[in-house]
């Protein structure tokens, strides 16, 4: 029973960092029908530079909007050299470029920072006892600083003028335009902007487990499951999902060894994509 | 106002347009009458930059639009109601009216003012403004792509097929609202398949047939002699 809950938390707080993760990839999907192979990529450079940023000044939360500027405003600049030529062409086209991005940014990590591992050290330092076991702080202070940012996110796309301007653009780029909204430029800043949420999730996360230039395809990965899971360029159904997934396999981490337990995501990922692959939690299209 | 001069139009490798020549000049309602699938719809992408043109002049007010980009049309004064409304369907009735009303150099006082207008014409968006676009009937859905483009204060609107599929309540309704513009100064460029309908609310005529304009009248000349309408429309 002990183990069940501390395990309910270790998924909650892992479905939140998820969930940022995967907000980012599926907002750039939705609008853009963009599958961003670099996402992770750009979240493991925001680690690097969060941790950079963190070695100069010693401030966390300097570090972790210094992150998400820099990476947005390379987001953007990527997004205008190398995406937006490539709009109206092959789709494979595009999955391409985002690789190629995803190996430049990886070399060039390793270039920059080499193959070692960089810590990031714990803003909110001390743990807590739950039953038997020491919870650290850190990673409750996480979710809830991840739930705050997704919450400002919603809102920003519920009611802000350039929310609406993005959401228009999703469901009809060519109306939006009609109407005035400068599509071009709502790429970009969407661009920008998943890459900052990217960027986020990396400092966030840094504290967990340290930071490597390979860290970024594993985050990739998962988060393309819970967005294919939650339902493609759905934002909502994304962040179900991350938690959906987190939860089951921290489940799952009771019975076998951790790393066994990633398969119950895959094993979640083809199952809806046979059953439901419009996604888990999108209403059945009629 | 706005001048087409021998326009050429291609979808993929087929030429969907010859020579298409229409003016529409400030304030006037003009009709586009033809067949389904005669190229009327085309000629209205077209001067949206939404179907390739190939050849020919599109002007407004004198400026070239070649070039212009596409969201840079409705800066310009030029709105478009397509055929297919094209509501934005998870927006609510309000965002759909605000993805017009959020331009720059909107202050709250006239945002106010437009919205006001807007639901004097259209009551029932007012009542269903929180609601989801995609929940509405096929004529409230016309009536919001209607307000929609009235919230770029347009100088022109493109309306596409504005009656198709309504019921006739409905079509008195829009057609109300096309007298009400008129009476406002906006040009319209009337594509329709509803003859009467359009020889009463436009006061100039061009048909169409096989991407090119076979004919061009006033209303009067059209309804006083109804062998081209006839002829071309087979009705």
């Amino acid at each position: 029973m002990d183990q069940i809950l501390v395990q309910t938390l270790h998924g909650l707080v892992n479905g939140m960092v998820l969930a940022m993760v995967a907000s980012g990839l599926t907002l750039i999907f939705g609008i853009m029908d963009i599958v961003n192979f670099a996402h992770g990529d750009l979240l493991m450079l925001g680690a690097f530079v969060g941790a950079s940023v963190l070695g100069v000044t010693g401030n966390y939360w300097l570090a972790l909007l210094g992150a998400a500027l820099v990476i947005a405003a390379l987001g953007a600049v990527l997004q205008v050299t190398t995406l937006r030529p490539l709009i109206g062409r092959d789709p494979l086209t595009t999955i391409l470029a985002t690789f190629g991005i995803s190996l430049v940014i990886q070399k060039y990590a390793l270039w920059q920072w080499g193959p070692s591992v960089r810590r990031i050290s714990e803003p909110v330092p001390g743990d807590f006892t739950l039953f038997h076991l020491q919870y650290p702080w850190y990673r409750i202070a996480t979710a809830v600083l991840a739930g705050l940012i997704l919450g400002g996110l919603w809102l920003f796309l519920k009611y802000g003028k350039y929310g609406i301007w993005i959401r228009a653009t999703t469901q009809d780029r060519v109306m939006a335009q009609a109407m005035g909204i400068p599509v071009p430029l709502v790429y970009t800043a969407v661009f920008a902007i998943g890459s900052a949420m990217a960027a986020a999730s990396g400092v966030l996360f840094g504290p967990f487990a340290g930071v490597t230039q390979t860290m970024g395809f594993d985050f990739t990965l998962r988060a393309f499951i819970v967005v294919v899971v939650g339902g493609m360029g759905n934002l909502g159904g994304s962040i179900l999902a991350s938690i959906f997934v987190s939860l089951l396999e921290s489940y799952a981490a009771i019975v076998v060894s951790p790393a066994q337990a990633v398969i119950v995501s895959f094993v979640v990922l083809v199952l809806t994509m046979l059953f439901r692959p419009t996604g888990l939690f999108v209403p059945t299209p009629k | 106002m706005l001048v087409l001069e021998k326009v050429d139009a291609h979808y993929g490798k087929s030429h969907v347009l010859h020579g298409v020549s229409i003016e529409v000049r400030s304030g006037e309602v003009v009709g586009l009458l033809g067949r389904n699938g005669v190229g009327k719809t085309t000629t209205l992408k077209t001067i949206m930059g939404m179907a390739r043109r190939t050849g020919g002049r599109i002007t407004f007010e004198g400026r070239d639009l070649h070039g212009v980009p596409p969201h840079g049309l409705a800066g310009l004064g030029i709105a478009w109601v397509p055929e297919e409304r094209r509501i934005f369907r998870l927006l609510t009735v309000l965002e759909n009216l605000r993805t017009g009303l959020d331009r720059a150099g909107m202050t709250p006082e006239r945002r106010e003012a437009l919205l006001e207008k807007v639901y004097t014409y259209f009551p029932i968006l007012k009542e269903r403004r929180n609601q989801a676009g995609g929940t509405l009937s096929g004529g409230e859905q016309q009536m919001l792509a209607i307000a929609r483009a009235m919230m770029l204060e347009p100088k022109i609107i493109l309306l596409d097929e504005p009656t198709e599929g309504l019921m006739p309540r409905m079509v008195a309704q829009i057609q109300e609202i096309v007298h009400a513009l008129h009476r406002d100064g906006v040009a319209i460029l009337l594509v329709e398949q509803n003859v009467p309908l359009t020889l009463d609310a436009a006061g100039r005529v061009y048909i169409m047939e096989k991407g090119a304009v076979r004919h061009h009248a006033s209303s009067a000349e059209l309804r006083a002699d109804q062998r081209v309408i006839h002829e071309y429309l087979g009705v």
